[in-house]
C-alpha cells in the first residue's frame, strides 16, 4: 500500500486519439495472456486453444455465420441495456427481459396466429410487438419503482430475472408443452411459414446457414438509437440526465417519465432479442433458449461505450467468443466455461486499462 | 402439529439464512467503507465451490472452509484494485467480478458435480436443545449457523463501539476529512472489500459444505444478489441484516413446506418467492428510508482522489 500511494494519478485533459485504441487492444491482449494460464492449467497449449477458437468463430463461412447468430441476440439485448446505461440506469435484467419477449413471441405464433388465420407476415408484426411490450413492460417494473420511489434498480432488474425464467418455465414444462415432444420440455415448434426469413442473399456465407432476419432488426434498432440518441431532443435529455440529473432537474426535464421510458425501450430491445432467438434459430420455447445472453449483454454494452454501433461490433466478438467455447469443448476438450471466463478477464482489464487513458501516472 | 410445523419453519428459516448473513455482513463492511460490491453473487459461487473441492481432497471440512474465504477474499482484491487503486467504476467492476466468478466456479467445479463430500453435521447443545420450542429452534444447527450467532452481535459492537468501526465509518461517510485526521483511506478500503470477500465466500462455503452439501453450478441462487438487497433493507446495520436474513429464510422454507400441510402451488410460482419477497422488501425499505432520511454511506460508490471533488 505504501508503494501505491507514492503514484499519483493526474486527470488528462485530452486523450490521444492513438491511446484509445492502443489500451483497450492491450488490455484483451492481456486478457488473453491470463486466460492463457488458465487453459493451460488444464494441460492443453493455449496457443492451439486460441487457435482452434479463433479458427472456429472465424476461420470459416460456417464459423461466421454461427458467430452472427449468436450475435443477434447479444447485439439486439447490448442496445437495450446500452440505452439505460446512458441514462445511469443500471438495467441488469435484460435476461429476463428477453425470455419475457420470447414468451410473448411464442404465445403469438403458437395460438395466435392459427386461431385468428392471420397471414404470416402479420405474424411475424405481431410476435414483434408482443415481444417489445412484454420486454418493455416487464423492464417498466424497475423502471417504476426507480422513478417514483427511487427504488434501486440494480436489484429490482436482476430479481425479476429469476422471476421471468420460472413463468417462462411454468409454460414450458406445462401449459404450453408439446405432448408429441418426446418428453423433452419444450413447445410445439412454430409454422415454417411464421419463421423468421434467412437472409440467403448474405455473400460468402455458406448454403443452409443460419443467419436470419434478426441480424436486420439488430442494424435497424442501432440505427434507430443513434439517432434517437443524438440527434434528437429527447436523446439530449436522456444524455444530460444521464451525466448531471441535478442539472436536468433545474433544467425542468422530466426525469421520472424519462426513467420509465428509457427503462421501456431498453427492455423492449432486450424483448426483440429473445423473439429473434424464438422465432429465428430455436422455432419453439424451450429451455435454453438464452445461454445468458442477458448478461453477456452487459459486458458488450460497455465495452462498446455504449455506442450503438460500436454494440453491434462488439456482439459480433462476443458472438465468436460463445462459438469458439462451444468449438474447444468439442474438439480440445475444454470446458465452455473457458468462454466465460475469458468474458470476465477482458472486462476487467479493459475496465483497468482505461484508467490510463483518463489519468496519467505521475511518481512522485 | 401446528407448534410443529412452526418450528419447522423456523428452524429453517435460520439455517437457511445463515449463508445470505454472512453475504451480507461482508456487504455491510465493503459498504461502510464507501466500496460498493457487486460482485458478492460470483465470490459466494468461487467460496461454494473451492470450499467444497478443498474439502473433498482434504477429507476436512474446515479446510474447506479456510479455502473457501481465502477464495472469496482474493476475488474481491480483485475489485478492490480496480475501484480503489485504478478507480474504475464500481458497479461495472462488481458486474465484472459476478459474470468472472459464475464462470470460474463452474470451471473449476466441473469435476465435483454430484460428488459427496464431507459437510458439517448437526450439533445439538447440550442441555439448550431439550428446551420446549427454543431448542430445536435454536439449538440445533450445524457450527457455521452457530459462528453467526456471534458474528452479528460482534461486527455490530465492531462497527459502532470500537476506534477501528468508527474509521470505518468515516471513510465511507467523509473520506477527505477521514484524509485529514489521518486515516489511510485506500488501506481502510482495502481491508474492508476484503473482509467483504472473505465472508462473502464464507457463506458460499456454508451453502456447500453444510446448508445443501455438494456442488452444483450456480448453486448460490441469486444469495449474492439478496444479500445486497437486503443490506440497503438493513439500512447498513447488522442486526437489520439478520432479521433480513431469517425473513429471506422464512419464504425459502415456506416454499418448501407448504405442500407437507397441504396447499398445492405449482413449484414454479413458489420458487418466485424470494426473490418476489427481496423486492418488496426493498421497496419497503427504501420508503422508510426516505421517510426517516436514513441514508446510505455518503462516499458510498465514489472513488476518493486526495485534491479532487
Amino acid at each position: 500500500m505504501q508503494r501505491l500511494s507514492r503514484v499519483r494519478l493526474e486527470r488528462r485533459l485530452t486523450t490521444p486519439w492513438w491511446l484509445s485504441w492502443v489500451i483497450p487492444l492491450l488490455s484483451v491482449a492481456l486478457a488473453l495472456l491470463v486466460g492463457a494460464l488458465i487453459i493451460a492449467s488444464q494441460g492443453v497449449n493455449p496457443w492451439q486453444a486460441y487457435r482452434a477458437m479463433f479458427q472456429g468463430a472465424f476461420g470459416s463461412g460456417y464459423g461466421v455465420a454461427e458467430t452472427l447468430v449468436k450475435a443477434i441476440p447479444l447485439m439486439l439485448a447490448g442496445l437495450g441495456v446500452s440505452v439505460a446505461f446512458r441514462m445511469k440506469l443500471w438495467n441488469i435484467g435484460a435476461e429476463g427481459q428477453l425470455w419475457m419477449g420470447a414468451w410473448a413471441a411464442a404465445g403469438v405464433g403458437l395460438f395466435l396466429y392459427p386461431a385468428w388465420h392471420l397471414s404470416p407476415w402479420l405474424a411475424i408484426l405481431l410476435m414483434m410487438i408482443a415481444a417489445i411490450l412484454a420486454g418493455g413492460l416487464w423492464a417498466a417494473i424497475p423502471g417504476v419503482l426507480k422513478g417514483v420511489w427511487q427504488v434501486n434498480e440494480i436489484i429490482t432488474s436482476l430479481m425479476l430475472n429469476y422471476v421471468a425464467i420460472s413463468w417462462v418455465l411454468y409454460f414450458v414444462d406445462i401449459l404450453w408443452r408439446d405432448p408429441g415432444g418426446l418428453g423433452f420440455p419444450n413447445t410445439a415448434p412454430l409454422d415454417k411459414a411464421i419463421w423468421l426469413p434467412k437472409l440467403t442473399w448474405l455473400p460468402l456465407l455458406p448454403k443452409g446457414h443460419r443467419v436470419h432476419a434478426g441480424l436486420l432488426l439488430a442494424v435497424l434498432a442501432a440505427v434507430f438509437l443513434w439517432f434517437l440518441l443524438n440527434r434528437t431532443k429527447w436523446g439530449y435529455e436522456v444524455r444530460v440526465i444521464g451525466e448531471n440529473r441535478d442539472a436536468a432537474r433545474h433544467a425542468g426535464m422530466p426525469i421520472v417519465r424519462n426513467i420509465i421510458i428509457v427503462m421501456f425501450l431498453s427492455g423492449a430491445l432486450a424483448g426483440l432479442a429473445g423473439m429473434a432467438e424464438m422465432a429465428g434459430v430455436a422455432h419453439r420455447l424451450q429451455r435454453g433458449l438464452s445461454p445468458g445472453y442477458g448478461y453477456t449483454a452487459i459486458i458488450v454494452a460497455w465495452l462498446a461505450k455504449l455506442n450503438p454501433f460500436g454494440v453491434l461490433l462488439v456482439a459480433i466478438l462476443f458472438g465468436g467468443l460463445l462459438v469458439a467455447g462451444d468449438q474447444i469443448q468439442l474438439t480440445m476438450n475444454l470446458p465452455r466455461s473457458i468462454a466465460d471466463i475469458l468474458q470476465g478477464l477482458i472486462l476487467f482489464f479493459v475496465l483497468g486499462g482505461e484508467v490510463f487513458s483518463r489519468y496519467r501516472l505521475r511518481l512522485r | 402439529m401446528e407448534t410443529a410445523f412452526l418450528i419447522t419453519i423456523l428452524a429453517t428459516a435460520i439455517r437457511a439464512g445463515a449463508p445470505v448473513i454472512y453475504a451480507a455482513v461482508g456487504e455491510i463492511f465493503a459498504e461502510r467503507a464507501g466500496i460498493l460490491n457487486l460482485g458478492v453473487e460470483g465470490m459466494m459461487l468461487v467460496g461454494a465451490v473451492s470450499g467444497f473441492i478443498a474439502a473433498v481432497q482434504t477429507g476436512n471440512p474446515w479446510v474447506g472452509v479456510l479455502v473457501a474465504m481465502l477464495a472469496g477474499g482474493l476475488l474481491s482484491l480483485i475489485h478492490a484494485f480496480l475501484t480503489i487503486t485504478l478507480h474504475a467504476d464500481q458497479v461495472v467492476s462488481g458486474l465484472a467480478l459476478t459474470i468472472f466468478g459464475i464462470g470460474l466456479s463452474s470451471f473449476l467445479g466441473q469435476n465435483y458435480v454430484g460428488v459427496h463430500g464431507p459437510q458439517f453435521e448437526a450439533i445439538h447443545i447440550p442441555g439448550l436443545s431439550d428446551l420446549p420450542f427454543l431448542g430445536p429452534v435454536l439449538f440445533q444447527h450445524d457450527i457455521l449457523v452457530y459462528l453467526t450467532f456471534i458474528l452479528i452481535p460482534a461486527s455490530a459492537y465492531f462497527i459502532h463501539k470500537t476506534r477501528p468501526g468508527l474509521h470505518l465509518r468515516a471513510v465511507g461517510e467523509d473520506p477527505a476529512t477521514a484524509d485529514v485526521m489521518g486515516v489511510n483511506v485506500a488501506r481502510i478500503r482495502y481491508i474492508y472489500t476484503f473482509v467483504g470477500g472473505v465472508l462473502a465466500g464464507l457463506g458460499g462455503a456454508s451453502l456447500s459444505l453444510a446448508y445443501t452439501p455438494g456442488w452444483t453450478e450456480g448453486m448460490s441462487g441469486g444469495r449474492g444478489w439478496i444479500a445486497i438487497a437486503l443490506v440497503i433493507f438493513a439500512f447498513w446495520e447488522p442486526w437489520r441484516a439478520m432479521l433480513g436474513a431469517y425473513l429471506f429464510g422464512g419464504v425459502q422454507a415456506l416454499q418448501f413446506n407448504l405442500q407437507t400441510i397441504g396447499i398445492t402451488i405449482p413449484t414454479y410460482f413458489l420458487n418466485m418467492l424470494p426473490y418476489l419477497f427481496t423486492i418488496l422488501v426493498v421497496v419497503f425499505a427504501t420508503g422508510e428510508r426516505m421517510r426517516r432520511h436514513l441514508g446510505a454511506p455518503a462516499a458510498l460508490g465514489l472513488p476518493y482522489i486526495r485534491g479532487e471533488r
